[in-house]
């Protein structure tokens, strides 16, 4: 004799379900994304008949099948009947009934907000951005070190793509030689602290990433304490001191900088990921003479060359953020203003290099946690 | 003929030409021409004959570090890029 299923109403399923029935979700994945019975089993009506064997091997296990009204359901509890199972049930309801009747519920795990969708919605269409991508990014967290020249359009940027955490290091008041490249700033904040300054600028930007002040000097002594609670580290600092400081500092907590710098009319960028690539110190080894790098202050700058090498430095932002494309690790990229002209030149881990090479003191470990953020890793 | 391209901390060494047509076929002989045409430019350059440890010198974009230093061979039309490190950011 063939095995037959029963069909009960919506308070009837919530009661089965409190007393031990397993419940069968036989909807489409979307509609299960869109909310679904908490414990649940998601199993597709045309995955039901290869499936359910895995699924519910005991043929005599209270099974309580649903689907959007009853008519899904239905048909796989006759099936599941023809091929054996002695206790199934189908709740012939709508779900909503489900939800009336107190059953257990769970909402679907949002990853934006509807203000967020909105305002981020250019990024949600790209591929390889989309809700996913832009959690990340309001996930994300970018140190800034320097609120200047070159984190003046970062930071504007970052702010406004979403990015949920900004730290700044910057103990310099704006002046008004700043005010000429120096974006985040204004005649009226002349005096400000350049943080204060930034804040004020990137809150009405997008109030809903988090600023956060460091009102110091980056240093030996305080560096692994900023950068250690950063994912992104983008160096715009205006002396060799910092650099090697930030360098050395950030292949032992294993963090990627994203390395820019100017001169009058030309600028450098490159990314340099611990150990994957090369670092500072592979590329120039010991510090040069300040006569060799004078800062903007005793050199110059042209007011838009922050912007554009800003602006490259913060699209390898998104790119690690993110984990796609390819960054500059290993290439570092030269901008000639005057000519209008991008070079490359490649740039290799030296294995004497005395940050991240063969011998140095701080070689990683197994597991390295700066790598998941790594594109390609 | 290869170029040399000069970044900006050394224009004023070259009357502030931005590149620099050289003769030779090995990285030596062409900055021996390069320091031949600019004279100021060997101490910026060089150190006791040697390269200059603040300064990366790429063959197109091939480190000669990694080659055969000074003696890394050059084609007419290669690309010498003169690179020494740039401070700059803040301000």
């Amino acid at each position: 004799m063939t095995n037959t299923f029963r069909e009960v109403t919506a308070a009837e399923a919530v009661a089965l379900a409190r007393g031990g029935h397993r419940v069968i979700d036989v909807r489409e994945q979307s509609e299960w994304d869109a909310g679904h019975v908490a414990g649940a089993t998601l199993l597709p009506l045309a995955d039901v008949p290869q499936r359910i064997g895995e699924v519910a091997p005991d043929k005599e296990a209270p099974l309580l099948l649903h689907c959007a009204v009853g008519g899904r359901s239905g048909r796989a509890a006759g099936w599941l009947a023809q091929m054996g199972y002695t206790n199934v049930v189908s709740m012939k309801a709508p779900i909503g009934h489900w939800k009336e009747q107190g059953g257990a519920w769970e909402e679907p795990q949002q990853l934006l907000t509807p203000a967020q969708q909105r305002r981020y919605s250019r990024h949600l269409l790209i591929p390889e951005v989309g809700q996913e991508g832009q959690r990340k990014l309001l996930d994300a967290k970018v140190l800034l070190i320097g609120a200047g020249g070159l984190g003046s359009p970062v930071a504007l940027y970052l702010t406004a793509s979403g990015v949920g955490t900004i730290g700044l290091v910057d103990d310099d008041r704006v002046d008004e030689s700043n005010l000429q490249r120096q974006v985040l700033h204004g005649s009226d904040r002349v005096g400000m602290l350049k943080v204060d300054s930034a804040e004020l600028t990137l809150r009405g930007l997008n109030p809903e990433t988090n600023v956060v002040k460091h009102v110091e000097r980056l240093n030996a002594d305080n560096v692994e304490r900023l950068i250690s609670a950063y994912d992104v580290i983008v160096d715009g600092t205006d002396n060799f001191d910092t650099r090697y400081v930030l360098n050395d500092a950030a292949v032992r907590l294993r963090k990627p900088v994203i390395h820019g710098s100017i001169y009058r009319w030309d600028g450098q960028v490159t990314t340099f990921v611990p150990f994957e690539g090369p670092c500072y110190r592979c590329m120039y080894p010991t510090q040069p003479p300040d006569e060799l790098a004078p800062a903007c202050s005793v050199a110059g700058v042209l007011g838009v060359l922050p912007g554009i090498v800003g602006m490259l430095q913060a699209n390898e932002v998104f790119k690690l953020v993110l984990g796609v494309g390819d960054t500059l690790a290993g290439r570092l990229l030269m901008f000639d203003a005057m000519g209008t002209t991008f070079d490359e030149v490649r740039i290799w881990r030296d294995p004497a290099c005395p940050a991240c090479g063969d011998g140095a003191a701080h070689m990683p470990d197994v597991a390295e946690p700066g790598a998941a953020l790594v594109a390609g890793a | 003929m290869s170029n040399v391209r000069i970044p900006p901390v050394l224009r004023e060494s070259t009357g502030g030409s931005r590149s620099v047509d050289v003769n030779g076929t090995t990285v030596a002989e062409a900055l021996d021409d390069l320091f031949a045409k600019h004279p100021a430019l060997r101490d910026r350059v060089t150190e006791d004959g040697a390269l200059s440890r603040f300064i990366n010198v790429y063959v197109n974009d091939r480190d000669v570090r990694y080659r055969d230093g000074l003696e890394t061979t050059i084609a007419a039309e290669d690309t010498i890029i003169l690179l020494p490190a740039m401070a700059g950011g803040s301000g």
